[in-house]
């Protein structure tokens, strides 16, 4: 179907792809040289100036040291007790909630939707959650960063949507059958919203693997930080003097830039691994959310 | 009527129940879903409607030992130091500059993406693209802004080009006058992608014939993205921007607080990041309770004005 294209609509097309370019461009090509700075040579990474189109010399050195460093470790391992433990809570209150709200017949469930959907407007604060938190007792536990942050609205929003989808007449000879609620919920209602259960493991699972402001306000021991606020120390205080507790006097500055990059990788890495097979799924998830009611 | 009362599988009758029946007959009905839904209303009440009923120490002087009920009030005193003090200007015009910006140039952005890649013919460019462009969504705010801190150092990756060209360096990130040029160009790359997604729905819900009608009334692609493709998502664009406006003054508080350093407060102390200095770390919890609920409060009128003002000029609106 190449019928004769007008010079405006060549100028046109051809605009709209070079500049689509330079925004991938300026999208991809951070990651690409935190990537590359994070596998040279240190020596030869700090004598470089200017763009890197390419790793100078290979070492993968500051990784080792990433993962010789007792603070990266210990927190890692916070982390993914954080995602674990929060995403299944944020699933399973969620799902609860979806399945409630998005019945026929149940009386109250307009008024309490309501309530739910307020709260997206207005809250109390920093101030009072945080007095909150602390008179529950939940600072410096790893309860601080699971409790509160049980459920989100818009992902209720999106689930029930999801719910209210399932045909009825499933539900309706699940019921003559005798099934309870809690039957219909668990095997028919959720294994065939599968796909929007993958979505709510991810929107959550990230969330809480990239949460840190929460952790800053909840929490003092260092013991229980997230990989995010270790993050925060090496990336924007800059403070890489802990990490470098195995390397002589001289080789420390370099070494330090390279593990900056190095811990960038390490902390990102799981979440742009599983990216490409994540995708569809994200988006899925903004389209259902999209259709509100 | 009649078909509604059968799926009632209990409701025959034809008389109208009382009330307390009705409430006794769902609950009985309903019991195991009540029971199901028994902790998320839990949690909506504490971690919600708790935070509310804590606002009051906003109009106390909140003392730990006496609890946010036994406190003593002292009514608007704390609005008023605050309105009165030295940083009300600052922080005041420091987040609605930034909360204009964000209009202004990071909302429209990702509309403008959606209508270039609405565009694109070759589907695999446009995937990739699209691929592309979401992913800085997923990355940490911790990990993008040290990204930032890195490149525009002054011996950063930016300086270097700079330098290149014959241009001095420049100390980006202790300039307060850089600091809104880099919260909202990071801002445009980081939701850039992710914004489109819903534009694209949106687009890809337009009746095909509008397009087809408008090319035989000799309309070429520019006018057809004008008057077709604009005007079709122009309700979703409205909902999204009454929401935007709702949270007008709620900046990305969070990266502000790591971007930020004492060097430039000037340009980038902003109400949400003076509530976290004044209230966690000097825990003068009444007084930044106060102007919380003072930004809260600017945010949830804006919300309701720009539904009121779209309600009224065009059909769209949020509720």
């Amino acid at each position: 179907m190449r019928t004769s294209k007008s010079i405006s609509e060549v100028l046109f097309d051809s605009a709209n792809v070079i500049l689509l370019c330079l925004l991938s461009i300026v999208t991809l090509y951070p990651f690409l040289y935190v990537l590359f700075a994070s596998i040279s040579t240190p020596a030869e990474f700090v004598q470089h100036r200017g763009i890197l189109l390419w790793p100078k010399g290979f070492s993968l050195d500051s990784y080792r040291m990433v993962f010789e460093n007792p603070n990266i470790i210990r927190s890692y391992m916070n982390t993914i007790f954080y995602v674990v433990v929060g995403t299944t809570l944020n699933i399973l209150m969620t799902a609860l909630g979806a399945y409630g709200l998005s019945r026929k017949n149940v009386m109250w469930k307009s008024t309490i939707m309501m309530l739910i959907v307020m709260t997206m407007f207005f809250d109390g604060g920093l101030i009072p959650k945080y007095l909150l938190v602390k008179n529950m007792g939940l600072i410096d536990t790893y309860w601080a960063l699971i409790i509160p942050s049980a459920m989100t609205t818009w992902n209720l929003i999106i689930m029930r949507t999801a719910f209210q989808g399932v045909p009825d007449a499933l539900e309706e000879s699940a019921r003559i059958d005798g099934a309870s609620d809690w039957t219909i919920l668990f095997r028919i209602i959720i294994p065939l919203s599968l796909p929007v259960i993958a979505v709510m493991v991810l929107f959550y699972g990230v969330w809480h693997w990239n949460k840190w402001f929460d952790a800053l306000i909840y929490l003092r021991d260092r013991d229980l930080f997230p990989l995010q606020l270790i993050l925060r120390e090496i990336l924007i205080q800059n403070d890489t003097s802990s990490m470098m507790t195995s390397v002589g006097g001289g080789d420390r500055m370099p070494v330090g830039e390279t593990i900056k990059y190095a811990t960038i990788m390490v902390a990102t890495l799981p979440i742009l691994f599983l990216y490409p097979f994540l995708q569809k799924y994200f988006v899925k998830g903004v389209m259902i959310g999209a259709i509100k009611e | 009527m009649q078909l509604k009362e059968e799926t009632n599988h209990v409701m025959i009758q034809s008389k109208p129940e009382s009330f307390s029946t009705r409430v006794a007959k769902d609950f009985r009905r309903n019991s195991t879903i009540y029971l199901m839904l028994l902790p998320v209303v839990a949690f909506y009440a504490v971690f919600h409607y708790g935070p509310l009923y804590g606002l009051q120490i906003a109009f106390k002087n909140f003392s730990a030992g006496l609890g946010i009920w036994n406190s003593p009030w002292v009514g608007f005193q704390h609005f008023s130091d605050f309105f009165n003090g030295f940083f009300f200007e600052r922080v005041v015009s420091n987040t609605i500059i930034l909360g204009a910006y964000d209009l202004i140039f990071v909302f429209p952005a990702s509309i403008v993406l959606a209508l270039m890649l609405n565009e694109v013919r070759h589907r695999i460019f446009k995937r990739t693209v699209q691929s592309i462009t979401y992913i800085p969504h997923f990355i940490s705010v911790v990990v993008v802004v040290g990204m930032l801190v890195d490149f525009l150092s002054v011996d950063g990756l930016i300086n270097h080009i700079i330098t290149y060209f014959g241009g001095k360096p420049i100390s980006f990130m202790r300039l307060p006058e850089w600091f809104r040029t880099i919260y909202t160009s990071s801002a445009i790359w980081q939701g850039i992608g992710w914004g489109s997604i819903i534009y694209l729905a949106a687009i890809s819900n337009i009746d095909p014939s509008l397009y087809e009608a408008a090319k035989v009334d000799g309309a070429g692609r520019w006018k057809q993205m004008l008057q077709i493709t604009l005007p079709g998502i122009l309700p979703t664009v409205i909902i999204l921007l009454i929401l935007r406006i709702g949270s007008f003054m709620a900046l990305q508080d969070e990266k502000i607080l790591i971007m930020y350093n004492p060097v430039i407060y000037e340009t980038a102390d902003v109400i949400g990041t003076y509530v976290y200095r004044k209230g966690i770390l000097e825990a003068s919890y009444s007084y930044s309770a106060a102007v919380g609920m003072f930004n809260s409060l600017i945010n949830f009128m804006l919300l309701i004005g720009a539904n009121y003002l779209s309600k009224r000029f065009t059909d769209t609106k949020l509720w």
